[in-house]
């Protein structure tokens, strides 16, 4: 069908990184490691001083630590907390047994990302380090990105207006304040500086990892079988395989159980893979919409 | 503690009971305009078929009403935009992975193509030109009526993504349905015949492809039957039926008749794409839909 996941399938790239030839730079992502996740938060704090992004609600939710709850327009960086009567490790088992999981959510950066390929408008990229952004001064506000992500990361950013806010440029239109989507852009401006990401940069422990995803997987795998040999109960990698429905993610996470529990998907595939099937439909449906009309006119004028 | 929920059989966790999907952020601008635009394109199907047959009335009310209609649609998505202003970037790419790109052209072209039709018709000028305008609102017409579909199906919410076999026959049937009845009300019923068929075909078949698409969708499928899309797709079953009936057994002979048919499906049709998008933020706010079935997909290729 079209150029979008072809050629991804035949190179195993992300799409459209290798457009950018002589300035392609290796592929760069996360390896969340929540096995030493100690839920500070860091990575919170540092994503949104670093971006800039606002403030959105102080709420208590009752729900362990995690006051943030979801990725959104205004959280880049979401770590989870759960809670369970599980034993960390399979020999630990007994009645009192608990743990608490800590994870730190990101964008997955896929290597086929249903995003980018929605937007309508291009403002969506796969930067030359594979990674996908947003481009503020492109980006209008359609919305079609929110529902095509399978994992829930990009919302439309809508604040309440301030006193000293500029007047709207389309005073009647513009209902909203700001209006457009936000996500993690992988710190694009630190990356071209030559420094790690914020979140990554500030992790006390090492459970938010930076580097070469290549390389990047090479140390989850290793990491694993440690954990596995160690009798960690259900430690296992998610986002790592190329092979998976996005193509792999370009930040991976070693979690302590099912995807679900996190919040995240269990097999997440990229929306557009099934398009060209879906043209074909509509291309269907439509001859079908115009025979249906011709054939109304067989009967006469009454 | 991470809740435990049941679903067909299958015991899954989730977080706190949060959705994993984001629900759209679109407002009702847009299944407003799913309307619309169906109308619109089914009209210049109607329109262009009139003029070939010498139906010279309906060609015209088709025409207007086509027009109306797709002149509305993109005020309608200009207003649904966070950056209204910046509406034209949406003709800066032209992206064939992008459901609502490709959509974005070809209502351009329609109501480009529709509008001076419509005016060149009022004024009586320029022949020539306005058949080119005419013939360019019929070709663009019957991808606008049916690509809303795939525009809601390339999305990951279940409900959505797993009828992408049944939503653009929906629509493309919903759009026929909507037009022939706009049309059907604005005429007597001695010129309206074809309008009315239309209309009464669209009706039948968007009964039939709704009851296949919700018999084949299954668990995910069961936002049909509850809340806001519930409510609305059992009113949109009971007037597109209603209308559909009077219009094929009175619309010939009573006028009134041919009004009150032709009303009752128009609001049935509205109701049916409220429906549609309200099933979609139903179904992207319960992680039910999305965990059971990617883990039952999971499980089958696992077995394999």
């Amino acid at each position: 069908m079209s150029d979008f996941a072809t050629l991804a399938d035949i190179t195993g790239h992300p799409d459209g990184w290798d457009t950018y030839d002589a300035d392609r730079q290796p592929r760069m992502g996360f390896f969340t490691d929540t096995s030493i996740c100690i839920g500070c938060k860091a990575c919170e704090v540092a994503c949104k001083e670093w971006n800039v992004v606002p403030e959105d609600g102080l709420v208590w939710t009752g729900e362990s630590y995690d006051n943030t709850s979801a990725l959104g327009a205004n959280s880049w960086r979401h770590v989870a907390f759960i809670e369970q009567r599980k034993p960390l490790r399979g020999e630990e088992d007994g009645d009192d047994a608990l743990r608490w999981l800590m994870s730190s959510d990101v964008c997955k950066h896929c290597t086929h990302a249903a995003c980018l390929d929605v937007c309508p408008t291009g403002s969506l990229i796969r930067t030359e380090y594979g990674t996908v952004v947003v481009q503020e001064d492109i980006c209008n506000g359609c919305g079609y990105c929110v529902p095509a992500c399978p994992f829930g990361v990009l919302d439309r950013r809508q604040l309440p207006r301030k006193q000293d806010d500029p007047p709207l440029a389309l005073p009647l239109l513009g209902k909203r304040e700001d209006g457009r989507v936000w996500k993690c852009t992988l710190c694009y401006d630190r990356l071209k500086g030559g420094h790690e990401p914020a979140c990554a940069k500030a992790c006390p422990t090492d459970s938010i990892q930076f580097g070469e995803v290549d390389e990047l997987r090479e140390r989850a795998k290793e990491r694993v079988q440690k954990l596995e040999a160690n009798g960690w109960n259900g430690a296992r990698l998610y986002g790592d395989d190329p092979g998976d429905g996005v193509g792999g993610f370009g930040a991976f996470f070693l979690l302590l159980d099912e995807p679900e529990v996190y919040g995240l998907p269990p097999d997440p595939v990229v929306t557009t893979k099934d398009l060209p099937e879906m043209w074909t439909t509509t291309a269907l449906a439509a001859a079908a919409t115009v025979v249906v009309t011709a054939l109304a006119f067989f009967g006469g004028r009454r | 503690m991470s809740e435990s929920i049941t679903g067909v059989g299958t015991e899954m966790q989730s977080y706190y009971g949060r959705p994993i999907l984001k629900e759209p952020v679109w407002q009702p601008e847009i299944p407003t305009y799913f309307f619309t635009g169906g109308v619109a394109g089914a009209c210049s199907l109607l329109h262009g078929f009139a003029r070939v047959a010498g139906h010279e009335r309906l060609a015209k009310t088709a025409l207007y009403v086509g027009a109306a209609a797709d002149v509305v649609s993109p005020a309608l998505l200009v207003s649904d935009l966070g950056r209204p202003e910046r509406f034209l970037n949406m003709l800066r790419v032209f992206k064939v992975s992008s459901p609502m790109s490709v959509g974005s052209w070809i209502l351009f072209v329609s109501a480009g193509a529709s509008a001076t039709a419509a005016a060149l018709e009022w004024l009586g000028m320029l022949r020539p030109v306005r058949w080119a305008a005419e013939a360019v609102s019929f070709a663009a017409g019957a991808p606008l009526t049916t690509y809303t579909g795939t525009l809601l199906a390339d999305t990951a919410i279940p409900v959505w993504h797993d009828a992408r076999k049944e939503l653009p026959w929906l629509f493309g049937a919903s759009a026929a349905a909507s037009a022939g009845a706009a049309t059907t009300i604005l005429l007597p019923p001695g010129e309206a015949g074809p309008a009315r068929r239309l209309a009464v075909a669209g009706v039948a078949a968007e009964l039939g492809l709704m009851d296949a698409m919700e018999r084949r969708l299954g668990f995910v499928g069961e936002v049909y039957k509850q809340d806001a899309a519930g409510k609305l797709a059992r009113a949109s079953k009971a007037l597109t039926a209603a209308g559909g009936a009077l219009l094929a057994t009175r619309g010939r002979r009573s006028r009134s008749a041919a009004v009150a048919g032709g009303a009752l499906v128009l609001a049935g049709e509205l109701a049916l794409r409220w429906s549609v998008f309200r099933a979609g933020f139903q179904s992207a706010r319960d992680p039910r839909y999305t965990v059971i079935p990617q883990k039952q997909r999971k499980e089958r290729e696992q077995s394999k």
